[in-house]
């Protein structure tokens, strides 16, 4: 049954669970509410269920049980009335690379409605705004990985929606592309009153530009709040050191496992985290010192995302992926 | 058609032209190669109409029908591999995210098939005739082969868009080929049905509906004006697009799960 929408929803999920065949649960009973305007973080390493949660929240996907509403609308009752809502960028631009962008601009603005005199207009609009007006008769297979990007965000904004969902929009692009892609988004949100679902494997995407952060990982919620509130709940520093020489390293991890567990680290250095918080450091350096152990670089890291990854999974981001099996997502848009 | 829907074809069908256009990869060898083989065939098998009962003196004319058939087998692998990349690359669910309905994507895809269908055709007919084949059914002859061409094109370039659907891989419709080029080498592509003395092989191109499809186009080359062959011709190639669009539009909805 439709339901009206109300003005300002965002997104609501309940028990929401994905099962492929002969697969495990991709998404297992999560819930989570989005409020209007917010932009949210789904962070988690390949294979968590972001990219399946983001399919069934934009209805491309038909859940296995449990409910969501997105910006009002029930994303298996009211699948069109969803998809007029929001806009997506899914986890590859898709873009014809015969194309150039003011053709993918002409055939998206025609497909979503808007009338002819309108169509060029908001196709002007939207490029100049993501910076590709001098590109815009170009083909796009000979963009680059940030134009492409950018091009797949002004696409799915031609019919202005009140919801973006954004899956990875920065894997594999530089700094400066994913920061001016990090600035478009935020303006999205602060200035557009766009409510965005942003999924992402980088932290500090999700420490940038998201005011509440879920932590998901092999199809469960493993930790929400905004990114403040979930290092807080950590509350350890990490020290980082590096041995001036190499050799040294397995002396110098073991005595730094003293004064906690240990935690991600460049290849030739250790780090732990700090049980008794900064106030250990003093005590690091003369544990040290007292061991003969010659430092090259010592670091003293404020609790980030992936300590609460760690403290919550057991493992590392950054290295978690290594883990896991991809999403099964061309079994989820082939699904019989 | 209501004016949505009417937008939705015309922008798909714009696309899908442009993309044929812009890829010489699809357009040449689908000119070249059936053109090759015209050749090749109607030098080395012109003795074949010396065989008593041959409706021509002219094997180039028997021969030019082949062409017609083998460009419409290019347009099930230019179909199918420009959907099977659309699905690949994610270009489908950006699709299934506006309003877009099954039927103007299928309408819209098959529009580059009829462009190059109406190429094909006009190529192959227009060197034939300069080669020195015969159109004994004129200028209005030449209408209807063209015609039956771009509507053999469409009705297999729908199968292309079914097994793209079907398997979502470029190297799964590609590999269809072939198996189409069997049905055409088991037809009366090199000899007329009555002059087919083995057994079996009679049997298979009796029963083959390309064997058919050469026969409408060979009437309007040999005889002139033949309602009953052109009838089968047309009503075959007609039978062939539907039951590929049945089968494409049912492969699209398990296709586009979307809710």
């Amino acid at each position: 049954m439709a339901i009206g929408r109300r003005d300002g929803d965002g997104i609501e999920v309940e028990g929401l669970v994905r099962e492929f065949k002969n697969g495990p649960r991709a998404v297992d009973a999560i819930d989570l509410r989005v409020e209007a305007g917010e932009i949210y973080g789904f962070l988690g390493p390949n294979g968590a269920g972001k990219s399946t949660t983001v399919l069934m929240l934009t209805t491309l996907l038909p859940p296995t049980a449990g409910t969501a509403r997105v910006a009002g609308y029930d994303i298996v009752s009211d699948g069109p009335l969803v998809r007029s809502s929001i806009g997506a960028a899914l986890q590859e631009a898709a873009l014809d690379p015969l194309l150039s962008a003011s053709e993918h601009m002409r055939l998206q603005t025609a497909l979503h409605g808007l009338p002819k005199a309108e169509r060029v207009e908001r196709s002007r609009e939207l490029l100049e705004r993501v910076g590709l007006s001098q590109a815009a008769d170009r083909r796009v297979g000979g963009y680059s990985g940030g134009m492409k990007r950018r091009l797949d965000l002004a696409l799915a904004l031609v019919h202005r929606p009140q919801i973006l969902f954004l899956d990875e929009p920065t894997t594999g692009l530089d700094i400066q592309s994913r920061t001016a892609l990090w600035d478009e988004v935020a303006r999205l949100a602060t200035e557009d009153g766009v409510t965005v679902f942003l999924t992402t494997q980088y932290l500090e995407e999700a420490d940038a530009l998201a005011g509440r952060v879920g932590i998901i990982d092999h199809g469960h919620i493993v930790a929400e709040g905004t990114p403040a509130e979930l290092k807080a709940e950590i509350g350890r520093p990490t020290v980082e050191a590096t041995p001036r020489e190499p050799g040294e390293l397995g002396r110098l991890a073991a005595v730094l496992e003293r004064f906690g567990p240990s935690a991600g680290a460049s290849p030739r250095g250790a780090a732990a985290r700090l049980e008794g918080g900064e106030a250990q450091l003093a005590e690091v350096v003369r544990a040290l010192d007292s061991e003969g152990i010659a430092i090259e670089r010592l670091q003293l890291h404020a609790p980030s995302l992936d300590d609460v990854f760690l403290a919550k999974t057991g493992r590392s981001l950054e290295g978690a992926e290594d883990d896991e099996e991809a999403e099964p997502e061309a079994e989820a848009v082939s699904a019989a | 058609m209501n004016g949505g829907l009417r937008v939705q074809v015309g922008q798909l069908a714009r696309r899908s032209i442009l993309r044929t256009l812009r890829q010489p990869a699809q357009i040449v060898p689908a000119l070249i190669f059936p053109l090759f083989l015209l050749a090749v065939n109607s030098g080395g098998l012109k003795d074949a109409t010396n065989l008593p009962g041959f409706p021509t003196d002219s094997y180039l004319t028997f021969a030019l029908a082949v062409p017609f058939m083998q460009g419409a087998l290019f347009s099930v692998m230019n179909a199918g591999t420009d959907l099977a990349r659309d699905i690949e690359t994610g270009f489908l669910n950006r699709l299934a995210l506006t309003p877009l309905r099954g039927a103007a994507l299928l309408s819209g895809l098959l529009a580059g098939a009829v462009v190059l269908g109406l190429v094909q055709a006009v190529t192959y007919l227009t060197v034939g005739l300069i080669a020195g084949a015969e159109l004994a059914a004129g200028v209005g002859g030449a209408l209807v082969i063209v015609a039956l061409s771009v509507l053999i094109t469409v009705g297999f370039g729908s199968i292309g868009l079914f097994a793209a659907l079907r398997t979502g891989s470029g190297e799964a419709v590609q590999s269809l080929f072939p198996v189409f080029f069997v049905f055409l080498f088991l037809s009366s592509m090199a000899l007329p049905l009555e002059l087919l003395q083995t057994d079996w092989f009679h049997a298979i191109a009796s029963v083959n509906p390309v064997s058919y499809l050469l026969q409408a186009f060979r009437s309007l080359l040999i005889e002139g004006w033949n309602a009953a062959d052109l009838a089968l011709g047309f009503g075959i190639a007609a039978v062939v697009l539907a039951v590929g669009m049945v089968a494409a539009s049912g492969a699209l909805k398990t296709r586009l799960v979307r809710t």
